[in-house]
């Protein structure tokens, strides 16, 4: 008989068991206990729902939820000098981890410095969460994700790779830079050709590794949409841009080679446009409703909504087979979008994963179903009470 | 209030790497509690410091000689640059006692954000020096940021001149990772391992 306790233990999947924000939006301070199952957080207009997801979102790196400036997250108020903060603790599959996070305000009133701490110790850069902690969310403002620019879903894209190769985040940051280095230089008119040559190179070896990891996820992510049944509509989904779709055709070394060239090539457009013509940075996330053969911004709103949960679900059930874990989810009013039956597969499907989601409502009764299987919240007027 | 003299000392403690103006005053205090131990003592260290410290005319380094103890040690291999950011990477690669060779300190790197170009950087006298005969290799110690690569790619691009080949730290240098963070093995690894740029 195998002794009791050389069982192997399941793995611990990703949840937030206990949030504390300080100067945190509405809240003065706040704390939340949770445990693994998922958040429901119900109340009036402007109680403060989608404020407690965002301070979640912060634990990912990036902006957040709302993709403010870190000063604009500030409560309106707050003592100088404070700053905001966002503390956690965070059941990994790897173990416990203790995240703190905020607004670096010693280094100035209008600093955008974000300070991170994992268990206590600084690290340098946020990029280190994405190691720890992945974050994927639907907000009401992503209703127009297909029909808006492609930044937008791109960024979706990106948040979804995190989850799954953390050093993406990183070699995001690392494309950026060198590409406002170089637009800076352009800007300035300088003709340095081995200064900008440098920067090219940069961009081009960490634009190839973007677009090689956006290229592997979506296509494992077809494999796990194909594999969904329910009642949530498949989507078949590509990514496209230059690198990308060069990467379906020749070896990584001569597209990133592809990239310098052109790079250098349109150095005088480049300054005169602002910002680069051609990189990673351009990509789309293309989507199509398979049931219906129609691209995504042509479907309906909640045809549009329904394909997005679908896609969301889809990197979950992914996450949790090679990951061991589904990301965090922060579903800002979902539920009240979606009819009986999608909302019902939903819950079921959430429980079902394992997922630690946070869901936001006016109405406590869209989530009856819930009852007993997820944490509830009361939340009003900037005030958060277990229920 | 305290008087201008300790507001002083707080003042410009403060401004010491690691320091905010909370711990300034508790260090300001511990000296003046210790003050025959440490406080005069330390102002004694800071004076002489103050007065003895030269920056080396050659490669950048601090020191109290110019030509630095390094430059002017006959035991060191002269055919054999290494380009550093700072003073506290050539210290870190000193600390590890793996590398025989002479230093070159360009005191930054490229950012065109930070609006720092490269004659802000000591390169047009690392070309100098590179172009001496007994001069045979170069090695890039530079941090792997996206500044310190570009700064690595520039710097090779100016070298091409000399008579020298050009090599950079194996890749044991994390992303983003700074030299003086790394601890000896690992950057003795680093320079063992080093390859052509
Ligand atoms: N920096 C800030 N300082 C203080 N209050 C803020 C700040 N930013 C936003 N708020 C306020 O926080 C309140 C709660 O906002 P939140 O978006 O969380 O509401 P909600 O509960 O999601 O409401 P709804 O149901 O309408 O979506 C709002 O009244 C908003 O004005
Ligand atoms: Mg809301
Ligand atoms: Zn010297």
């Amino acid at each position: 008989m195998v002794p009791e306790d050389a069982a192997p233990r399941p793995l611990d999947r990703l949840a937030v068991t206990r949030l504390t924000l300080s100067q945190f939006r509405c809240y003065e301070s706040a704390r939340l206990h949770l445990d693994a199952r998922p958040v429901v957080l119900t109340g009036p207009n402007g109680a403060g729902k989608t404020n407690l997801l965002e301070a979640v979102s912060f634990l990912a790196p990036g902006r957040g939820l709302r993709r403010a400036r870190l000063s604009e997250v500030e409560r309106l108020g707050a003592p100088a000098g404070q700053g905001w903060a966002v503390a956690a603790q965070v059941t990994t599959p790897f173990g416990e981890v203790d995240i703190g996070t905020g607004r670096d305000a010693a280094a100035g009133e209008r600093s955008e410095r974000r300070l991170v701490r994992i268990d206590g110790r600084p690290v340098r850069g946020q990029v280190a969460l994405a190691e720890h902690v992945a974050v994927v969310w639907l907000t009401p403002q992503m209703d127009r994700l297909f029909s808006e620019g492609a930044s937008g879903r791109r960024r979706f894209l990106d948040r979804l790779v995190f989850g799954f190769d953390p050093a993406h985040a990183g070699r995001l940051a690392r494309y950026e830079l060198a590409l406002r280095e170089r637009a800076r230089l352009l800007r300035e008119g300088s003709r340095d050709d081995a200064w900008l040559a440098g920067l090219e190179a940069e961009m081009a070896a960490t634009g190839v590794a973007v677009a090689a990891a956006r290229r592997e996820l979506i296509e494992r992510l077809q494999a796990a949409i194909d594999q969904a049944v329910g009642p949530f509509p498949q989507a078949e989904i590509a990514v496209s841009g230059t690198l990308e779709d060069g990467l379906g055709e020749e070896p990584a070394l001569a597209v990133e080679e592809g990239l310098r060239r052109r790079l250098a090539e349109r150095r005088r457009q480049d300054g005169e446009a602002g910002g680069a013509g051609v990189g990673p940075h351009r990509s789309d996330l293309l989507v199509r409703h398979r049931g219906k053969a129609m691209p995504a911004e042509l479907c309906s709103t909640g045809e549009q909504k329904a394909l997005l949960v679908s896609i969301v679900l889809a990197n979950a059930r992914l996450m949790t087979a090679e990951r061991g874990s589904p990301p965090l989810l922060l579903l800002d009013e979902v539920a009240a979008h979606l009819d009986e039956a999608r909302r019902l597969a939903l819950f079921a499907e959430l429980l079902d994963l394992g997922a630690q989601a946070w869901m936001t409502g006016t109405d406590r009764a869209t989530f009856a179903e819930l009852d007993g299987a997820a944490t509830a919240f009361r939340v009003e007027d900037a005030h958060v009470v277990h229920t | 209030m305290n008087s201008p003299e300790i507001e002083r000392l707080i003042q410009l403690l403060a401004k010491l790497p690691g320091l905010g103006p909370r711990s300034a005053r508790r260090v300001a205090l511990h000296l003046m509690k210790k003050r025959d131990g440490l406080l005069t003592p330390l102002a004694e260290a800071l004076g002489a410091a103050a007065e003895a410290v030269r920056t080396c005319s050659v490669c950048g380094n601090l020191d109290t000689r110019d030509p630095c103890h390094v430059c002017t040690d006959p035991r060191r291999d002269q055919s054999t640059l290494c380009v550093v950011e700072e003073v506290g990477d050539l210290w870190a690669l000193e600390r590890t006692n793996s590398f025989k060779g002479l230093y070159h300190v360009l005191g930054g790197t490229l950012s065109a954000l930070e609006g720092i170009g490269p004659d802000d950087l000591s390169i047009a006298a690392l070309v100098n020096r590179a172009r001496r005969p007994e001069v045979s290799e170069v090695i890039l110690a530079l941090n792997a940021t996206v500044e310190g690569q570009t700064t690595a790619h520039y710097v090779t691009d100016r070298l091409t001149e000399c008579d020298v080949t050009v090599s950079r730290l194996a890749h044991g240098v994390p992303v983003g990772g700074e030299l003086d963070y790394l601890d000896e093995g690992t950057l003795t690894a680093a320079l063992r391992a080093r390859r052509p740029f």
